[in-house]
């Protein structure tokens, strides 16, 4: 018989791995999707994946039954993705320090392309839009993430960020604003 | 006329209510997006109201379009997809790690139960054995023959030094295990916590009876030792790998480690002496 969340996770407080092994199957595939929209790379995203799930199981004697174990597990996703992208940052910093590519004249879209599903198809496209994720703080990456690719309502991003609805909100705003600064010249070009 | 802000018609896009007034900033050029004062035809969140002024408003709806055409072309970066089956592969990759957690987990338990049983038995020990020192050392000596009363101070001092011994081994123990473990975030030490709370009451008691048998150095070492298994015990449940190092550097700027070394080594050479020659003291 089917078990909701919170059964499994009593069992799987008591010791029984079935029980969490049934949870890992059920949550892996959005959190992974979570996690790639949060780091941008499959094999981060990947590692993502099974710390969040190691780091719930250690940390399943402080889950608050009264609250989602959904929200709870993207929350400590959402913790481990900002851990990887900060160091990968670090590494790169170190690495590569002035290539930005930003001013890149490669990326100019020709102006006869069509509407933006085609765009989207692009690869470098893709790649300006990656490169504008990136350049967003991690509450402001996170808070978009949730609100628009896992369409979470504001409460509950504010959850997973631990803040206010207030701040949670504003962190979408500048998201947003920051993304249309970015890409706007690129949309009106290919219009 | 007030146009509707950013935040307004990000609120709009994504279909979340806002409060009136929440963003709107009062205008000076109209401009609709940075400086549009949020009007009582388009109270924020009021999708009704937003609609209606997006109908009669070209500036805003064209600033909504370029939210739209934006967002749009987000959408469209892919997320590779993962098959039905991922949820297994992932658990294969982790069920090694987890069933090694159980297994620690299960033996910390099992050692935590352990602990709590020797410990309650070599405290209740400890206690009969000093009282039995104790009692031997004030009973009334000249009614009885002295090499009785010899050998029976002899066999209660020999019973406390193995039980000091013991003592000394465990404390080391606790404090050892803190300061070697090197967690990368915080450490759970409320099973340290339980032994060290156990083992703050021997330390009194054999404080007490050092002081009483006039052994001062002991006394010192017991009373310096007492302290720190106490704030041990008292400290929250979750260490930090900062409050960790922090212990870490007092326990070796006073020296206690080495100083329980040296004390349980004196009291082992103690022991095997008794074992050989009488001794008349602690």
């Amino acid at each position: 018989m089917e078990c909701n969340d919170l059964g499994l996770v009593t069992k799987a407080r008591t010791g029984d791995t079935d029980a969490f092994r049934v949870l890992v199957e059920r949550h892996s595939r959005p959190l992974f999707r979570l996690a790639f929209r949060m780091t941008g790379n499959q094999q981060d995203a990947e590692d993502v994946v099974q710390d969040s799930f190691l780091r719930a199981y250690k940390q399943l004697a402080r889950f608050d039954e009264r609250a989602s174990f959904g929200t709870w597990l993207y929350r400590i996703a959402v913790n481990c993705s900002l851990d990887l992208v900060r160091s990968r940052k670090r590494r790169n910093e170190l690495a590569a320090p002035a290539d930005s590519g930003v001013d890149d004249p490669t990326l100019a879209l020709p102006s006869h392309e069509p509407g933006p599903d085609r765009i989207a198809m692009s690869g470098e496209v893709r790649d300006r839009v990656a490169e504008a994720m990136t350049e967003l703080s991690p509450s402001e990456r996170t808070a978009f993430v949730l609100r628009h690719f896992e369409g979470m309502c504001i409460d509950d991003v504010s959850r997973v960020l631990g803040c206010q609805p207030g701040a949670a909100k504003h962190s979408v705003f500048r998201a947003v604003q920051k993304l249309r600064r970015a890409l706007e010249p690129l949309v009106s070009t290919a219009r | 006329m007030n146009h509707l802000s950013e935040e307004q018609l990000i609120l709009h896009y994504y279909g979340e209510p806002g409060e009136p007034g929440e963003t709107g900033e009062p205008g000076e050029t109209g401009e609709p997006g940075e400086t549009g004062e949020p009007g009582d035809d388009a109270a924020a969140g009021d999708t009704l109201a937003c609609e209606r002024h997006l109908a009669e408003c070209g500036s805003c709806r064209a600033l909504y379009a370029s939210f739209q055409r934006v967002l749009n072309v987000v959408d469209g970066l892919p997320v590779p997809e993962r098959s039905a089956d991922y949820g297994a592969e992932v658990w294969q990759r982790i069920e090694r790690r987890i069933e090694h957690s159980v297994g620690a987990r299960r033996r910390s338990l099992w050692m935590r139960a352990a602990w709590w049983r020797w410990a309650s038995a070599a405290a209740a020990f400890a206690a009969l054995m000093a009282t039995a020192f104790v009692a031997g050392r004030f009973y009334p000596r000249q009614n009885r023959p002295a090499q009785l009363a010899a050998a029976d101070a002899q066999t209660g001092e020999r019973v406390l030094l193995v039980a000091v011994g013991d003592y000394l081994e465990r404390s080391q123990m606790v404090l050892i295990e803190l300061t070697n473990a090197s967690p990368e975030g915080s450490l759970d030490i409320s099973a340290e916590q339980e032994r060290a709370g156990d083992l703050v009451t021997e330390t009194r008691l054999y404080r007490q009876t050092a002081a009483r048998t006039g052994d001062a150095r002991i006394a010192g070492v017991l009373d310096e030792l007492e302290r720190v298994l106490v704030d041990i015990a008292h400290a929250p449940s979750n260490m930090t790998s900062r409050q960790l190092e922090e212990l870490r550097q007092r326990l070796q700027a006073e020296g206690i480690l080495f100083k329980i070394r040296v004390l349980g080594s004196n009291v082992r050479n103690q022991e095997v002496a008794d074992g050989q020659t009488p001794r008349q003291t602690l």
